[in-house]
């Protein structure tokens, strides 16, 4: 069953349209990668998800109700956003900066209670960072930072968690570390939404890949059928040879 | 320190500044005469010293107390919610509107209260300025160009004042204009106090009531609005509140610096970033930074000496000292 449907949905600014078209679902409990040249609207098309950019046509569904009509309140109930790792500007701690999640749940003079803060150590128990609980955020590595924001976002307790390109500034094996993370979420039963720079990222992960291309528009299937030699050549405009050479894909 | 080290020290060392800040002075009280003007028989106080208690002294030191708190609150709702550790209360030009407002009562010879309406309307249309002048700027990240705003009318009023100065009567206006632009509170009175106190309590009722919420205003407004804060309106209701309670301050007080910006700096060292803890922390040590440092303009020398003087010779050492120490603010 489809988590979010984006139907005919143009993004953009007001005075330039970046993509228009975009028909593709997301299902419950699926990973859905997304994938593109820079410039091609990965993020423009989360901001869009998230409200944060009026639609300049066709509609976003979300549990079969258009996105602009719920507040932002019950959106961010609904789906939570994991940026890239950034410094922050205040030196907040680790349990700080997860309690943060919980904002969408309380009430406007509320702050966290004690039960929130068992949950937000269980959250950094289950990705194995609860010894950086009272440590600064600013002074933890990037790939550390990136966790905490993930489990800033389970904090959330969404349905969709929406990732921006999360491996962007990790070395390989936090890349890796990453995407195991994510596989584990998955299997817990979270869906997920991910745009990524790394095809075969979306290939480790991905139950669905969607290709995005200013040219060809978007186009979307199984991670088998869209990450070929030829549509990614065609992708990021480059020889198909040079594709299968550097990534080893067949076909 | 613990949390709770933190807190005792902070409630001592604030009921000693306030003790310090009654006894001391040109007519020192004893502890015998404040027990006695407190709980004592009405009859057998001498009649001066009750005088200095109820009519001066209170009043001022209640009034460094409640200032110092309302500065430091709203340099740190201020900093959380632009971003930046240089932010203080009058970054949207409430101080330089205030000072506009004064200097022009005081040239055309109104009396005090004119002075600190005058003031008050000052620094209230000021932000309201800069404010509308920021709808303008959509196109513009919204954050700096509402600073960078501030610092141009800022300036704007600067310019006034200076002229002001020029026209004015160099024997009689010019010196008040000057005092008044120094900040003191030698002046406060009963009356001062009273309609003061109100405006600057309900100013600072929402920056703590939305003291846990405003942590979210330091992180980009995408990722905030993603967590269902509604960015936009809560920034407007805590700019509101920071300025009345800068506007209230600065029209019975003058133009006291460096109390909050420094102030939210040593706390932030103290208790961290999370405003939960950190505004209390910064509202105590402002208070007490203020009772100190008011006890000292009125004692360390025979003329009284400007309040805003004294803050500004401790606060911007001890920012350089700051930068110099941590790596981040």
């Amino acid at each position: 069953m489809s988590l979010v449907a984006f139907e005919s949905v143009a993004i953009g600014y007001a005075e330039h349209l970046v993509q228009q078209q975009l028909t593709f679902d997301i299902a419950i409990g699926e990973v859905c990668c997304l994938l593109g040249a820079n410039g091609c609207g990965k993020t423009t098309l989360i901001r869009s998800l998230l409200g944060h950019l009026p639609l300049l046509g066709g509609d976003i569904l979300l549990q079969q109700r258009s996105i602009s009509a719920w507040s932002q309140r019950e959106l961010a109930k609904w789906l939570a956003y994991v940026p890239q790792a950034h410094d922050g500007p205040f030196a907040f701690s680790v349990l700080d900066m997860v309690l943060m999640g919980r904002s969408a749940h309380l009430s406007v003079f509320a702050s966290p209670s004690q039960q929130e803060r068992q949950q937000a150590l269980a959250l950094l128990e289950q990705l194995g960072i609860a010894h950086l609980a009272q440590r600064l955020y600013p002074s933890l590595s990037g790939g550390e930072r990136q966790l905490v924001l993930i489990a800033r976002a389970l904090q959330q307790q969404p349905q969709l968690l929406i990732m921006d390109e999360p491996a962007a500034s990790l070395d390989f094996g936090h890349q890796i570390g990453l995407l195991e993370q994510v596989r584990q979420l998955k299997q817990a039963g979270m869906t997920v939404l991910m745009s990524t720079h790394h095809p075969l990222h979306a290939r480790a992960i991905a139950d669905r890949v969607v290709l995005m291309s200013p040219q060809t528009g978007v186009q979307q299937g199984t991670a088998a059928e869209m990450l070929t030699g030829q549509r990614l050549a065609a992708l990021y405009k480059v020889r198909e040879a040079d594709i299968r050479h550097h990534l080893g894909i067949d076909g | 320190m613990t949390l709770r080290a933190t807190t005792i020290t902070l409630v001592g060392l604030l009921l000693a500044s306030l003790l310090l800040a009654i006894s001391v002075g040109k007519f020192p009280l004893s502890l015998t005469d404040l027990s006695q003007l407190l709980w004592g028989d009405a009859t057998s106080v001498n009649h001066s010293a009750s005088v200095v208690f109820w009519q001066i002294r209170l009043p001022r030191v209640l009034a460094a107390l409640l200032i110092g708190a309302a500065l430091a609150a709203a340099g740190t709702a201020y900093q959380g919610m632009f971003r930046n550790p240089l932010v203080s209360p009058d970054i949207l030009g409430v101080s330089a509107g205030a000072g506009a407002g004064a200097s022009l009562a005081i040239l055309l010879g109104l009396s005090m209260a004119g002075i600190q309406l005058f003031a008050f309307a000052g620094g209230l249309m000021v932000v309201a300025l800069v404010c509308v002048i920021a709808q303008f700027t959509r196109r513009q990240d919204p954050v700096l160009s509402l600073v960078l705003i501030g610092i141009a009318v800022g300036t704007l009023c600067g310019a006034f004042i200076s002229l002001i100065k020029v026209l004015a009567d160099p024997y009689t206006e010019l010196p008040s204009i000057t005092f008044w632009l120094l900040g003191g509170l030698n002046t406060i009175t009963v009356a001062d106090l009273s309609t003061a106190a109100p405006l600057l309590l309900i100013g600072i009722l929402p920056l703590w009531l939305l003291r846990w919420r405003m942590n979210l205003l330091s992180l980009p407004d995408d990722e905030a609005r993603a967590m269902g804060v509604n960015v936009t309106q809560l920034r407007w209701v805590l700019i509101v509140a920071a300025t009345l309670v800068t506007a209230s301050a600065v029209s019975i007080a003058g133009i006291i610096g460096w109390v909050g910006l420094v102030v939210p700096h040593i706390c932030r060292i103290m208790t961290g970033a999370n405003n939960v803890r950190l505004l209390p922390c910064a509202m105590a040590v402002g208070a007490i930074l203020l009772l100190v440092t008011d006890t000292m303009a009125r004692t360390i020398s025979h003329v009284e000496l400007p309040l805003g003087i004294l803050t500004a010779m401790i606060g911007a050492p001890f920012f350089l000292l700051l930068l110099m120490r941590r790596e981040r603010l």
